[in-house]
């Protein structure tokens, strides 16, 4: 279990990584945190001839908070954004989700950027982008642009970046003062991938949401943004409300099978996700019928 | 029977001043490891030393056509590139069968397959080069053709006519097969007011040790001598066996055991990837390193515990159980493994179901199948888990069928304290076990009355918590009935040899070993205390047949039983001859003096005479001034192996506390609790540890770890990502309570605490998720106790 012989180079900017990334292509592997990265090399599932080692770019690492918007630099670490106090504030859902990463060691080394290059379908991090209605930054010989998280994801391990592009970052609007946010998801173990989860941002006037977004991820390809959630904006939410939209739900969810779960088990746990979902962000107890339809 | 720290005023050789006997110490060879210091096969490098890979097959089952190496060969820094059928001029093939256990076969197996591979990971070829990367890189340029034959793959239809059979001149897939009728069982059933029956399945598993098996072999042609560096459990045993396929003598072969990062019995076998790195070292000439990465260690180490067992268990409406009956179906890969043979977990599983029962009707067939996966063997508490979870899951069944709580039908059926020495129906002697005072201490333990009644207070707010309970029996400190009666030469005696160095120290030389368990904790502790010297002026040497006595090694929880045993009989007659001369120089008789805080002291009071330093002194440099005839004797060796019982069983009783999560199918374990009865205890903590790690192996069992195979015979999981081993975020508090009853066989009295953890935890565990599950009429014989498995006995999926 030892990677194949590879090029090694250490970035010393941003301009000199794209340089030798639009040189090598799809040659090239660009190196963050690691942590996705090496595993896939020592098992030779992928043998780049050249490692662009971005490490050392410091332009590439922070957190800020600017007017509505908090930036992420794409070489912030996991538990950087763990442990920050902007995030807490101004999107906590990020903050209960990425302890859900990883453990610790991984957490110390993976970075964001790389979290989201790698696009695992299983992670919590783009789910939460799409839920927090996140700019992705990207960045090319040409110059920089700007892709929303919905578009981003494309399907497993497989984004709107090309080899010869850099993520440099992303910009998330500061959660506004009356939002809630909801985050749950199920694994075997702390810090496994998750069989399936749900990060929810909402907004809840008086007993009713009038803004629901509901990101599920591991249930598909990529998160999936549900449409089930506009069948409980703006409704007095009853069970049978509840059950309407579970239909919907299962019907534009389309998981995979694998070792943990089925695809219709993965269907049941995201019902069970929404039904959890819909009675924490409304404090409802009794809605939490536990994906029974 | 005792409670422990009952009795204090008699005192024994074991409670001796400041013994360390029943002491929680720290081990003494802690602060090496935690510094990092410690020495494992794959820190050592040797000048000229070739690093080795395996080439490994990619199917379950084919036909070797054609193995190309010219590329690999041309490869800057490959060595070697060798084939099975190079090798085999080498190193002989071997056949993994006991005669003890009657009918079983096998059949020859090569270090390197040569013409056939019959499980996905065997190796094909061996490429030696300057390091791994190199080796790696040239495996996968040598071409190897296949003709893909058919996978036999599930147990169940190993056995019919139309399945292939895997090694035709053995006939059929039947590698052995063990039956068993005592007492009256027909009319048992026939006269039992209920009869319950369960198909009981178990998931393959395996032992997953933090260091992957290592060895490091070196052929000294000069000297016509091989040195084996390696992680085992039973150096003496690698000795012989290398010794006689290399067709040396085992003068010829040194096995040396540095520190090891786990076994489990994981290492306690011949693989073929190790006798292929000790040919491999004779060929080449030079020193050979092998380290199985983590994927190899999954397509390679011995899998466990693949079993699928019906049973039936008869009761009256008193509670009484009036039989049990079994077929146990298990399959073991495609060759019974050397050379303790993949028949004995059947065979354990025949001999512990209804263990801890009174009733004498049992009657139980076991058959063990060949098929194309990976090699089944002995791994920690072989059998124990799957005769546990059958006969408890039977008695809950029982009791669920007659309206009765899982403790009280245990305690009409539990063997009373006062009934032994007694046997079992298949023939087990029990020396002396506590049942029923391990279950009181459990009961008070885990408050059992007031859990019960929160569980109820629970369900009806839908919250689903289940109480499992679990006895169980323990084989230990096993004689030659285990092994050597069948022809293998797996020594069942210890020995030990101490001796006092020239400024009073200890050095002791065990043929027992450690991998993490306390080995030589316990050892210094036996020695230390016998002696009067204090630990850390006792030194252990182990894992080395040049320097320690012939023995066993550390397996099947005989470690301190047995060479605990050989070290204190080792230790009293070294003091003995220290008296002799102590008494010599303080014109004392022996009787009137002893040893104590590293000095001679008087019986009598204990005040001291001379420092133990200076007897030494004496003793090795001015033998002059002792009077005629004294010839100072330091340094004693004894040996032990158990002769009465052919096995010291040990006993507890076990409970789970968890919630079963019915939306979801996620268990979420709360509490767990052991009661043991392990004898005598040397030090309390390793005893807690073995049985918190044994309950986690145990728990790994029930919940999270399986090795999935798909019908072609493909390991699917075979990475940390997809095997889940347990891990702390899920594990529970494990609460230990002992119960000591010593063995009288030893002075000692130690019997094995290593598996008793993991013989009882997932039987509690299953029994505790029905007992949740009870209001929705689910039953799950099953494991892993999957939230897939869970949701489909709920009907949710
Ligand atoms: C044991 C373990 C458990 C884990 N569990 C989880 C989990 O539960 N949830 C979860 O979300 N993740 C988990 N991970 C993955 C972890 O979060 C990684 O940190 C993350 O997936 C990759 O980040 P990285 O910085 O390590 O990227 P790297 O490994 O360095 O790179 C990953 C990929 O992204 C590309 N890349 C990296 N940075 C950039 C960039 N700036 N621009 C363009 N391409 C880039 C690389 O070329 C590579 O293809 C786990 C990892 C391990 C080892």
């Amino acid at each position: 279990m030892k990677a194949a012989a590879f090029a090694y180079a250490r970035a010393t900017s941003v301009v000199n990584a794209l340089e030798l990334l639009g040189t090598h292509g799809d040659k090239a592997k660009v190196l963050s945190g690691g942590q996705s990265l090496m595993p896939a090399m020592n098992l030779r599932l992928t043998s780049p001839e050249l490692i662009v080692d971005i490490g050392e770019l410091a332009e590439l690492r922070g957190i800020a908070v600017t007017g509505s918007i908090v930036r992420i630099g794409a070489l912030t670490r996991h538990v950087d954004v763990l442990k920050s106090p902007e995030i807490a504030a101004n999107a906590p859902l990020l903050t209960e989700a990425i302890a859900h990463v990883a453990h610790p060691a991984v957490r110390n080394r993976g970075t964001i950027g790389g979290n989201l290059a790698h696009a695992d379908p299983a992670s919590e991090l783009p789910a939460c982008m799409v839920a927090l209605n996140a700019t992705i930054v990207v960045r090319g010989q040409a110059g920089e642009r700007r892709v929303a998280a919905e578009e981003f994801f494309k399907g497993i391990y497989a984004t709107d970046l090309s080899a010869q592009e850099l993520l440099v970052g992303v910009e998330l609007p500061v959660a506004s003062t009356n939002s809630s946010y909801f985050f749950h998801e199920f694994a075997r173990r702390q810090g496994d991938y998750a069989i399936a989860g749900l990060a929810a941002q909402a907004i809840v006037e008086k007993d009713i949401f009038t803004k629901l977004r509901l990101v599920f991820f591991a249930v598909g390809d990529r998160p999936l943004l549900a449409r089930a959630a506009t069948k409980l904006i703006n409704v007095s939410l009853t069970p049978e409300v509840l059950a309407a939209a579970m239909i919907v739900l299962g019907e534009e969810l389309d998981p995979q099978d694998d070792h943990q779960a089925s695809a219709s088990m993965r269907r049941h746990l995201a019902k069970v996700l929404l039904a959890r979902g819909a009675s924490a962000l409304l404090c409802r107890p009794d809605l939490n019928a536990g994906g029974r339809a | 029977m005792t409670i422990a720290s009952a009795n204090p005023e008699i005192l024994s050789e074991l409670d001796r001043p400041n013994s360390y006997i029943g002491k929680t110490v720290p081990r003494p060879n802690l602060e090496r490891l935690m510094q990092g210091r410690g020495l494992y096969v794959s820190d050592m490098e040797l000048p000229r030393m070739g690093h080795l890979v395996f080439l490994r097959s990619p199917h379950a089952h084919a036909r070797i056509a054609d193995i190309d190496t010219v590329a690999a060969k041309q490869l800057p820094g490959v060595i070697a590139v060798v084939t099975g059928k190079e090798l085999a001029p080498v190193i002989t093939p071997w056949v993994g069968v006991l005669s003890h256990l009657k009918g079983l076969k096998s059949a020859a197996q090569h270090a390197i397959a040569i013409d056939r591979v019959c499980w996905q990971g065997e190796a094909v070829a061996a490429i030696v080069a300057t390091s791994r990367a190199v080796a790696e890189d040239a495996a996968e340029i040598v071409r190897v053709e296949y003709e893909e034959l058919e996978a036999v793959t599930d147990m169940r239809t190993a056995l019919d006519p139309a399945t292939p059979v895997i090694h035709p001149s053995l006939g059929d897939n039947l590698a052995f097969e063990r039956n068993l009728d005592a007492g009256e069982v027909d009319t048992a059933f026939a006269g039992s007011d209920e009869v319950v029956e369960a198909d009981f399945i178990f998931g393959r598993h395996t032992g997953v040790t933090l260091e992957p098996r290592s060895v490091l072999a070196d052929w000294n042609a000069a000297e016509a001598r091989l040195t084996i560096y390696q992680g085992t459990q039973a150096p003496h045993m690698v000795q012989n066996i290398a010794a006689l396929h290399l067709g040396l003598g085992e003068s010829q072969v040194r096995v040396v055991c540095k520190d090891v990062g786990g076994s489990f019995g994981i290492k306690v076998h011949i693989y073929a990837d190790e006798m292929a790195t000790y040919a491999l070292s004779k060929l080449l000439r030079r020193p050979i390193k092998f380290v199985a990465d983590r994927v190899e260690s999954f397509n390679t180490d011995i899998h466990a515990r693949d079993h699928r067992c019906w049973g039936r268990i008869g009761v009256g409406r008193d509670g009484i159980i009036t039989a049990f009956e079994i077929d146990d179906l298990t399959g073991i890969g495609p060759y019974s493994m050397y050379p303790r043979t993949s028949a004995i977990e059947a065979n354990q599983v025949v001999n512990l179901v209804g263990g801890p029962y009174v009733t004498r009707n049992y009657r139980a067939r076991a058959r063990v199948v060949f098929q194309n996966k990976n090699v089944m063997c002995q791994y920690r508490a072989v059998g124990h888990p799957i005769a546990c979870s059958v006969t408890e899951g039977l008695v809950d069944l029982a009791a669920a069928k007659i309206g009765m709580d899982p403790v009280e039908i245990r305690r009409r059926n539990l063997i009373a304290d006062n009934a032994y020495p007694c046997a079992s129906p298949s023939g087990l002697r029990f020396e002396l076990l506590s049942h029923h005072a391990a279950m009181n201490k459990l009961m008070t333990m885990m408050d059992y009355d007031a859990l019960r009644a929160e569980q109820a207070e629970l369900r009806a707010r839908k919250v689903h918590r289940g109480i499992g309970i679990a006895s169980f029996i323990e084989v230990t400190n096993p004689s030659a009935a285990f092994y050597g009666v069948g022809g293998a030469r797996i020594s069942s005696q210890d020995g030990v040899a101490v001796r006092l160095d020239a400024q009073g120290s200890v050095i002791c030389q065990t043929s027992i070993t450690e991998q993490g368990q306390g080995s030589e904790s316990l050892t210094a502790q036996i020695v230390g205390s016998v002696l009067g010297v204090s630990m850390e002026r006792v030194r252990i040497i182990l894992g080395d047949t040049d320097n320690t006595p012939y023995g066993g090694g550390t397996w099947a929880s005989r470690g301190a039983g047995i060479g605990g045993e050989a070290a204190l009989q080792a230790a009293k007659i070294l003091r003995r001859n220290i008296l002799d001369v102590a008494a010599a120089i303080l014109q004392s008789s022996p009787n009137e003096l002893d040893l104590a805080g590293n000095a001679i002291v008087n019986a009598s009071d204990g005040s001291p005479r001379m420092e133990l330093r200076e007897l030494a002194r004496i003793a090795y440099f001015r033998p002059d001034t002792l009077p005629p005839g004294i010839q100072p004797e330091l340094m004693a060796t004894r040996h032990f192996v158990p002769r009465e019982y052919p096995f010291a069983f040990t006993n507890g009783v076990q409970a789970s506390w968890l919630e079963v999560d019915t939306d979801t199918g996620f268990v979420k374990l709360l509490r767990h609790w052991v009661v043991e009865d392990c004898g005598t205890m040397i030090n309390p903590q390793l005893v807690d540890e073995q049985i918190r790690g044994g309950v986690v192996q145990g728990l790994g069992a029930a919940l999270l770890e399986k090795c999935i195979y798909d019908e072609r015979g493909q390991l699917t999981n075979a990475n940390m990502a997809d095997y889940l081993v347990p891990m702390s975020g899920e594990m529970p508090d494990i609460d230990v309570g002992h119960v000591v009853s010593p063995t009288s066989e030893t002075e000692l009295g130690a019997k094995g605490a290593g598996e008793a953890g993991t013989a009882g935890a997932a039987a509690a565990v299953a029994n505790a998720v029905n007992d949740a599950l009870r209001p929705f009429g689910a039953v799950i014989t099953e494991i892993p106790l999957t939230p897939r498995v869970i949701l489909t006995a709920l009907g949710r999926i």
